[in-house]
């Protein structure tokens, strides 16, 4: 064992900041001296593991699962149906998908049906261009790590013309497996330090839980910022600078994550927020990661979706040439909702070449994403266009979807907002409402009794009475002593004012009972 | 100065492979093909990968109508399609929720896939049981040994966690050892015994492990990559036997399960651990992979993999489900092609005859090309090629001469990577050099594809040995 091993071993251990440094493990020993019990324990595990929590498939979920099979097998319910309104799975939840996109998906799997008259010519011309940017013509084979090379060109593209213009490299962008993929992606890689100098990466409180889950497991410290309930859920630089401030005491800031428009709030930020996002991101030396996989889903009136790509750069070179950023997109939300396919993208600003081939090694291990992802994104960012065969009922089917979504938003802000105890913001944006519930004293003591979040309680009891699966506002975050659920607008219009009726029944059941 | 210039150790410590420099290389050499400036060839044989539509082998008829159909339903009315397509998109589109393979799935997978996937597994080792809840569909092989290595590798111990790998080993696994902080402990397959894993190397690779980490897992990859060996029951047995002797977690890379090409059959570690009886077969704790991307299927790009666990401590399942939640779910083409796999058409199904035809095609077209690479190989002085019993890939050692050798180092190239470099360069081929994979020192090798169409491959040798005759009489 060399020199350097042995200090590596000694500041191991002297690492204040786990709580969970284990050595070697124990050994079970039975009567006879036999060594038994398992290799891989919960004590010899890897102990951030231990902390990961992912709520919007929780335990709830689980519960929720087991009903429906109860209900399948014939026993008697307070309801016909479970309905899962915690995941946000527009096609879980009837949306339909674009047919222009799946024609040219199936056209692609299948070559052979390029000689079929059912397809439009449009739809052919995208398949044979997509299968010539695959090895062999198939969409079967891997592609680069960083993705199809013709799909991050057409990627660029589009970043271009929905920016106004500002430019897009094409090696900036990363092809990834779901917006997901490159955000942990991301955050592995600038996860590092010991003790007081362990990066800490400040998330808005609340938020998705993936941000939660990815830092727990890589020992990162989570650093909130709470959005402002009374106010729409806005963001307040002084609360992000609160928040900074405090955190440099116990560890090393690196980066700050913001979801716009947000989840599981809806807001979407004004254009001078974000400015004052990047600003503060530059004073501060932060790494800025942008969430914007909902881009498309702005609703209210008055909200308009801006780019941090494009505020940044119209912010002129003393930020555009400085400001290190990374901002998401996905194909499983907007007016898509095709989740299943695991499609997305991330582009980087100002990035150190350096720190890119690091970004490449670390890409490679998972080798390349889900190709059909990286054929669907291409259509995303390139759909039809005025004069193709296929444009009219790509727009019809688009206009459609995001119409209704913003039907569905208003409807359900609406219909919280009468109940007595609940209090939802509007919903400008994404897919979800986050209303504030009001939880009797009574209530709250039986769930601190039953070792239970209140919420949770809350809403345990409104899956087991309604069928209705929502996510507890403690599994995003939220300010202390407050509680909320988040709950998706994605249900069919007649549906969702079913719902809407349960739940509003149930709270009021609920603050009787508990009265 | 960069906000990043500090990013994570564990990231920095993960080997930059030799194959990024041919891999600019080469997109370098297209670019320049493109542009019409004039090469030894008129196009790059790439087969450095083990990717078998990318090298020209055709995916198969009935996965691929299968995958329209549940893309575009439409496809299902009328009778374009075969009957046994149809139903088996109808089937899998039930088990979508929305009847959409764009909607999410349970984590772990849509369970009627998972439920057929065990049987498979089932049928495969015999009868042993196959419980669903221990298997986790996933996104491609690779991503489910992570999520099992980020279990195992503690980064907080005193220790730092090791992992015995092969060498030479598939060098996408190492560097997801190194990515999360964990140690490689390598012990070395033995060459000139076909690539066999001899029980002293293990016991000699874990004393190398005193004072240095904490050895946790043993990884196996069988078939192997890139040597192409396939371990016999016996030396699976005497793996077993130390993993539990000396308390280690086993991860069997069993991917290339579907590629056998000799007269050695495959047998899976699970079914080897349950015949040994207990108390092996109740307490060894493994873990193994398999995937949609390699076999006849070849469908690495739709990214379909699982896991299967046995004998893991119920509380620490519970954990590597809420680590797999985190991900949401494995794309769904890619659970799809795992379905046909693990359950493809059987005789008298509409579909069989042309499944069979097209399997049966790739299955002899492979076999030819082992024999005939190998042949090839051997024939050629300083060149030598261990028999390919499986998987995916011949790794040949190259002789050296020492002129070349002292080249490369003037180069500052491993010799290997210099080897390969002249190769792309002189002969329009991109093979990988063994240094990637870990070797006896002083010993050299390249490893590529042998899943190509059988005019493919004879073009590659024709290339290889023509560079390679070259190469040696320059060097000489």
């Amino acid at each position: 064992m060399n020199h350097g091993t042995s200090l590596l071993w000694k500041q191991r251990a002297l690492s204040s900041l786990s709580a969970t440094r284990r050595g070697l493990p124990k050994e079970k020993m039975s009567e006879n001296g036999m060594s038994r019990g398992k290799v891989l324990t919960i004590d010899n595990m890897n102990p951030t593991v231990k902390k990961v929590e992912y709520a919007v498939r929780g335990p709830i979920v689980q519960r929720a699962v087991e009903l429906e099979r109860e209900l399948s097998e014939g026993m008697k319910k307070p309801f016909a149906e479970v309905i899962k309104a915690n995941i946000g799975d527009a096609h879980a939840m009837g949306q339909q998908p674009i047919t222009f996109f799946r024609q040219v998906l199936a056209l692609c799997s299948y070559p052979e049906l390029l000689s079929d008259s059912i397809f439009p010519e449009d739809a052919k011309n995208r398949a044979r261009r997509i299968l010539n940017s695959c090895g062999g013509n198939s969409m079967g084979a891997y592609s680069a790590s960083q993705g199809i090379e013709s799909v991050r060109q057409d990627v660029a593209l589009y970043i271009e013309r929905r920016d106004g213009g500002v430019p897009c490299d094409p090696d900036n962008i990363y092809l990834t497996t779901g917006a997901s993929d490159g955000i942990v992606t991301m955050l592995k890689l600038l996860v590092c330090g010991e003790g007081a100098a362990r990066a800490g990466v400040m998330i808005s409180i609340p938020q998705y839980p993936l941000y939660s889950a990815a830092l727990a497991e890589l020992g990162a410290v989570q650093i909130n910022y709470y959005l402002n309930e009374e106010k729409c859920w806005s963001l307040d630089i002084s609360e992000l600078q609160r928040a900074l401030n405090e955190a440099r005491r116990y560890c090393n800031p690196r980066a700050l994550c913001i979801i716009n428009p947000g989840n599981p709030t809806g807001q979407v930020q004004s254009r001078q927020c974000i400015e004052d996002v990047i600003r503060f991101a530059a004073r501060e030396r932060l790494f800025l990661m942008a969430d914007e996989v909902y881009q498309d889903n702005v609703y209210a009136e008055g909200c308009q979706f801006h780019s941090f790509k494009k505020v940044l750069f119209e912010m002129g070179p003393e930020y555009s040439e400085t400001v290190e950023l990374a901002s998401f997109h996905s194909t499983s939300k907007c007016y898509m909702g095709e989740c299943g396919f695991r499609g997305g993208y991330m582009e980087i600003i100002n990035m150190d070449e350096e720190v890119k081939a690091q970004l490449t090694k670390l890409l490679s291990v998972r080798l390349c994403p889900p190709v059909p992802g990286q054929a669907l994104m291409d259509l995303v960012v390139n759909p039809p266009q005025p004069g193709e065969p296929s444009y009219e009922r790509f727009i019809s089917e688009r206009t459609a979807t995001l119409s209704a979504l913003a039907e569905k938003a208003k409807l359900t802000e609406q219909v919280l907002n009468t109940v007595d105890g609940i209090r939802c913001n509007p919903v400008q944006g994404a897919m979800y409402s986050f209303p504030r519930i009001a939880i009797p004293e009574k209530a709250i003591k039986e769930a601190t009794e039953n070792g239970q979040q209140p919420d949770m309680f809350y809403c345990m009891k409104m899956l087991e009475e309604t069928g209705i699966c929502l996510v507890p506002g403690s599994g995003f975050g939220q300010k202390d002593g407050t509680y909320h659920f988040r709950m998706t607008i994605l249900p069919p219009r007649d549906k969702l004012k079913i719902l809407l009726n349960k739940v509003q029944e149930f709270h009021q059941r609920f603050t009787q009972q508990y009265s | 100065m960069s906000v990043l210039q500090e990013i994570s150790s564990n990231v920095k410590n993960m080997k930059t492979l030799e194959y990024s420099l041919l891999a600019r290389w080469t997109k370098q050499i297209k670019e320049d093909l493109r542009q019409g400036v004039k090469k030894p060839f008129k196009e790059v044989i790439d087969v450095s990968w083990g990717d078998p539509h990318r090298g020209g082998v055709k995916p198969l008829t009935f996965v691929r109508q299968v995958l329209a159909a549940c893309l575009y339903p439409q496809l299902m009315n009328g009778e374009k399609l075969p009957v046994d397509v149809r139903q088996r998109a109808q089937k899998l589109l039930d088990g979508c929720a929305g009847w959409s393979v764009g909607s999410y799935s349970a984590t772990g997978g849509l369970p009627e896939i998972v439920q057929r996937v065990s049987e498979f597994i089932s049928r495969r080792d015999g009868g042993v049981q196959s419980n669903p809840e221990n298997i986790f569909l996933c996104c491609g092989s690779q991503w489910a040994l992570t999520r099992i290595l980020n279990v195992l590798v503690n980064a907080e111990a005193p220790y730092p966690t090791g992992v015995l790998t092969p060498a030479p080993c598939y060098s996408t696994t190492t560097l997801s050892i190194e990515g999360l902080g964990g140690v490689v402990v390598p012990y070395y397959l033995s060459e000139e015994r076909g690539w066999e894993l001899q029980v002293e190397e293990l016991h000699r690779a874990l004393e190398s492990c005193k004072g240095a980490c904490h050895p946790i897992a043993l990884y196996v990859i069988n078939p192997g990559n890139p040597a192409g060996q396939v371990q016999s029951r016996k030396s699976m047995q005497e793996v077993i036997r130390f993993a539990s002797e000396k308390r280690l977690f086993l991860l069997a890379d069993e991917v290339y399960q579907g590629c056998i090409y000799g007269e050695k059959e495959f047998v899976s570690y699970k079914r080897v651990l349950s015949e040994m009886g207990p108390p092996l077969s109740d307490t060894v704790e493994l873990a193994s992979f398999h995937s949609a991307s390699k076999g006849f299927m070849g469908e690495c790009g739709l990214r379909g993999g699982y896991v299967e666990l046995v004998n893991l401590d119920p509380a620490v399942k519970k954990y590597i489900y809420t680590l797999f939640c985190a991900d949401s779910s494995p794309p769904v083409l890619g659970q799809i092609a795992l379905d046909l796999m693990t359950n493809p058409p059987q005789p008298g199904d509409p579909s069989y005859l042309l499944y069979y035809q097209e399997t049966q095609h790739i299955r002899s077209t492979v076999v030819k090309n082992v024999k005939k690479a190998c042949e090839v190989i051997n024939s050629l002085q300083g060149f030598s090629c261990q028999a390919v019993e499986g998987g995916a890939f011949a790794f040949p050692r190259i002789h050296l001469p020492a002129k070349a050798i002292q080249k490369a180092k003037e180069a500052g190239m491993q010799p290997d990577t210099f080897y390969c470099l002249r190769l792309l360069e002189e002969a329009g081929v991109l093979a990988s050099p063994g240094s990637d994979y870990g070797q006896e020192e002083g010993t050299f090798h390249i490893r590529f594809c042998i899943l190509l169409p059988h005019d493919v491959l004879g073009e590659l040798l024709q290339r290889l040995s023509d560079f390679h005759t070259q190469f040696m009489k320059d060097f000489s």
